[in-house]
Parts: C-alpha cells; structure tokens; sequence
C-alpha cells in the first residue's frame, strides 16, 4: 500500500514537469530563448497541468468511494446525479449570459451540484437504503439531462449553443489560476470526507445488515458520500465541464494492487486519478487534430469505454 | 448481562416474543420456515426496529445504544452473508475489528490470529475468498464476527455450509464461548444440532414463541408434530441425538 503511493507520487513528480513541456509550442529546457517561455509555462501550462491533477483526483477518489458504497465495480460517480447537476448549473449560466462574468460560471456550476446533492438528500436520506438512493441518482441525472438538452435547444443565440456544447465535452485548457484555486480547496476538502467514510465502506463490504452490526450507522455514511462526492465531482464539473470514466476506470486499475477494502483505494485512486488526467491532456494537447485539440472528455471517453467493456466481458467470463 | 426481547413484535413476522436469554448459555432458534427466527436474530441485535417492544442489554434499551457499544457488544451473522470485494482471509476477519478501530495493534492482531485459529483458519490467510471453498467461506465469515469478541454471538445458520468435522468443532467452539461467558444465540434449521448443542430452545411458528426450555422439553416430539407437522421421533442419546422422520 506504501509502496504503490510512493510509485504513484513518484510518477506525479516526473509527469509534472516533462508535462509543461508538451504542446503546440514545444519547450526545450535547455533552451531558454523559446518565445514567451515562462509565460506559456506559468499561466497556461501550470495552471492545466495543477488543475488536471485537482480535477482527476477529485474524480478518482469519488469513483472509489463510489464503488465501495454501491458494491459494485461499474459504479461511476455520475450515478448520484451530481455531475449533471452541476453541468446544469454551469449550462444555465451560458444561457444566461452569466458566462462571461469571470466567477458565474463555477458558481453556478456548484449550486448546480449543490442543488442535486439537496434533492439526493430530500429523496434517499431517511432510510439509508442503496437502492433508493441509486435510483434517485439516475432520477436526478436525467432530469439534469432533459433540463439541459431544453436549454441547449432553446438556446438564445446559436453561440450560446455552440459554446454550451462545446463546454459539455469537458476540457482543461484554457484555464486559469482562478479555477485551480477554486477547485483545489473543496476538493481536497472532499477527498478528506470520502477518506472518513472509508472504515464505513469497509464494513459494507460485508453487505447491509453485517455493516450495521459493525456499528456503521447508514444515514451519517450516506451524508458522508453525498457531501464527499458532491464536493469532488462538483468542483470538477464547475472548472472542467463533464468528465467521464476517470471515476470507473482508475479505482479497478488501484483494486489489484492494494488489499481491495475500499478504504485502501480512495487515496491511491486519488493520486491515479490525478496522473490518468494530466497524461491524457498531455495526448490531447499533442495529437493533431483538424481545427484545435482533441477535447479532454471525448479523449477520456473514447479511452473508457473499450475498457468498461473490456471489463463486462471479463465479468462474464467469470460470471459463465 | 443478559439480553432480552420485551414483549417484541415486528409487523406481520414477530408477535409479542418475550424471551429472557442469559450469558454463558448457547441458546437456539427453531422453527420452520417463515417462523420469524431470523427476524427475531435481527430484532435481538439491534438491527430491526420492532413495531412494539424492546430488546434490552443489561436491562438498558438496545436501540438506545450508541451503535459503536452495541457493536462491540454484540456479534451478528446474517444468514445470506455477503461479501463485495476478493479480499483475503485475513483481510475479511481484520473487518470484525471495525467497532474497535481505536484498540492498539498488537490487540487487534492478536483477536485477529485468536479467530483464524478457532476455525482452522491460520494456513489460509493470505487466501483470496474467490479461492475458497463454500465451507472454507462460511468459517472465514464466521471469524469475522469472532474477530470482534463479543460478549454476544448472534448466529444465523452457522453451520449450514459446514461439513461433519468443521461443523462439530465449531460447535465446540461456540460452547467454549459461552464456557467463558459469553451469551451465544443461535438460529438452526437443523433439530437434531439444536436438540445436541443447545442448553436452551425456543421454538418459533408463526412468529409466536410457542416452546422455550431445556432441548429435550421444547423440542419434544410432540412439539415437532404441533409446529413442523411431521411425525418424528429421537433417537440416540445425550448429545448425540437424531431425528427419524415418519
């Protein structure tokens, strides 16, 4: 367990910097007379770089954590409804113009989350019960589907639909210091909540009422996961748009190497998370593609989904 | 310390069970199917709420507990134990440590090693549960619940997976328990453990306590008849008991 930390920080600490070099302006260290080095370094790639790292492990600790309160390996963090809660809020401040106010639209991105994470709460937190809860997640990610497919086609000028559209993808270039800073602190604040849910996870390995005798009260673990994976995801989605399959992804990549109780895995995904994400928008900042840079979401969708399915043929396998 | 189930009800599965169990016997559950013994394992460690009445632990209301003291008070296998990740053995056990997450390590380690040795466990903890057998699962999950030493041990069908010889020496080892005063209740399926192992037998139907003593007398053949409606009779004698059907 130390040892996969310390490889994980390890391969942070030399993906950070061989990362700030990449790009449609390559940066040859040992040569310092690259036109506006220090600014392409310190205010767009520092800032992309720290702020894949926030946003990947935000998402990889809330797909841990994720998947040790469902029991299930292909749980995604996306399933509380959060994500698209969030992308609503952001979407509602295009639509409103609020978008191009600097702080509007992380702001609105968080009530957005917050709002979902409110409503999870309202349906699901009496009883503590899973399987309510999960459907009221899918429930709440709809509806922040539908509202959001009714604002894009309702859209006030084609640019705002382009631009909503084009945001949904989800990305971290072009970013700044403000968003990090914005991000950084309530994700890690979440990452810390998620990390005290962790002995609750594990007793939950042992189903529902096994938990419960272990003296894991079910609603204070449920307000836990909605507050941890609310402020991670939230944040996420506020600065970087929708992100998928990091959440699915790296706690399976993690499992094999730790003992596999969930709590093992949350802060290993996290640091995994972080390096899946600045590795991927280092290949999307370097492939050439027609007309700019691949977007980051499409770049981890199209990664992720082979894997999942990689991952039910497997399940299958063993399942026959 | 005893624990004791108040004049318990649980809509339409327990009516009005009021059952006093004392600490240092092993006492078991019986009935027949939909009897409410599972429901009335669950009720007495604390994880169902009744609909009226009360379980109480040393004559203090259960679910007025905080939840870490009930844990660490009372053990609890669920009948359908289930179990999410490919952990090892001892892995599984260590979660039966949960309601003493602040107890030192060497202690920890210790209770850990106790329950792998008292299911015969010690060779295979470094075993994934996927490699496992069925017997060789049951008894790890079973560690689990030893690994947290409780003073009561709540049982749902423990020995049903297990064979002849792991059976009969867990059996032992539950008799141990209560030797060292333990309280340990047991739901069996099975009469003939029950008539074997048990110092004390209530006997479910219905969800009502219809039959509570000694084996011999709540297990009587003509309780059997009455609540399981079958034609049965004992053979065989103390402790080694068996039921001959028809």
């Amino acid at each position: 367990m130390t040892r996969v930390l310390a490889l994980l920080c390890a391969a942070i600490a030399f993906a950070l910097p061989l990362s700030l070099l990449a790009g449609r302006v390559w940066i040859d260290p040992f040569d310092p007379q690259t036109h506006n080095a220090a600014l392409i370094l310190f205010e767009l790639r520092l800032p992309r770089a720290v702020l894949a790292l926030v946003v990947g492990a935000g998402l990889g600790a809330a797909g841990a954590a994720m998947q040790g309160y469902l029991r299930n390996p292909l749980a995604d963090p996306g399933l509380f409804g959060i994500a698209p809660g969030a992308a609503l809020g952001a979407v509602l401040s295009f639509w409103t113009g609020w978008a191009a106010t600097g702080w509007a639209l992380p702001l609105f991105a968080l009530i957005g989350a917050a709002g979902a994470m409110a409503l999870l709460a309202l349906i699901a937190g009496r009883s503590g019960g899973i399987a309510l809860f999960t459907l009221a997640g899918l429930m709440i990610a709809s509806l922040a589907g539908a509202l959001m497919s009714l604002a894009i086609s309702l859209s006030p000028t084609p640019f705002a639909m382009s631009e909503i559209v084009v945001w949904l993808m989800g990305a971290v270039a072009d970013r700044s210091w403000r968003e990090v800073w914005i991000a950084a602190p309530l994700t890690a604040a979440g990452i810390a909540v998620l990390i005290t849910a962790g002995r609750s996870l594990d007793a939950l390995t042992l189903g529902d009422m096994a938990a419960r005798s272990l003296g894991v009260d079910p609603r204070r673990l449920q307000a836990l996961l909605i507050l941890g994976i609310g402020l991670t995801v939230g944040a996420g989605v506020a600065v970087a748009g929708i992100i998928g399959f990091v959440g699915l992804i790296v706690p399976h990549l993690i499992r094999p190497l730790t003992d596999r109780r969930p709590s093992s895995i949350i802060v290993p995904s996290a640091l995994a998370g972080a390096l899946l994400l600045l590795l991927a928008d280092v290949l999307c900042r370097v492939l050439p593609v027609a007309g700019g840079e691949l977007r980051l979401g499409i770049a981890l969708s199209l990664i992720g989904a082979p894997f999942f399915l990689a991952l039910l043929l497997r399940m299958r396998r063993g399942l026959a | 310390m005893t624990l004791y189930a108040q004049n318990l009800s649980l809509a339409g599965r327990l009516d009005a069970v009021t059952a006093e169990l004392r600490p240092g016997e092993v006492t078991a559950i019986c009935g027949p199917n939909g009897a409410g013994k599972s429901s009335l394992l669950s009720s007495l460690a604390g994880l169902l709420a009744p609909t009226s009445g009360s379980v109480l632990l040393g004559g203090a209301p259960l679910a007025d507990m905080p939840a870490q003291n009930r844990a660490r008070a009372i053990g609890y296998l669920p009948q359908v134990p289930e179990l999410a990740w490919d952990v090892t053995v001892e892995t599984l056990v260590s979660l039966g440590r949960l309601p003493w997450r602040d107890a030192p390590a060497p202690e920890t380690q210790r209770a850990i090693d106790q329950a792998l040795a008292a299911l015969d466990l010690a060779d295979l903890r470094r075993r994934p549960v996927s490699k496992l057998s069925g017997g060789e699962r049951a008894r790890a999950l079973m560690a689990r619940v030893l690994a947290t030493q409780p003073r009561w041990l709540l049982a749902d069908e423990p020995l049903a997976n297990l064979d002849l010889a792991h059976g009969a020496a867990l059996a032992r080892h539950f008799r141990r328990c209560a030797g060292e005063g333990a309280g340990v209740v047991l739901v069996l399926h099975d009469l003939a453990t029950a008539m074997n192992h048990a110092d004390r037998v209530l006997v479910l139907s219905s969800g009502r306590l219809v039959a509570d003593g000694p084996p011999a007398q709540a297990l009587a053949e003509t309780v059997i008849e009455e609540v399981w409606r079958v034609r049965a009779r004992w053979l065989g004698e103390q402790g080694a008991h068996a039921l001959a059907i028809g």
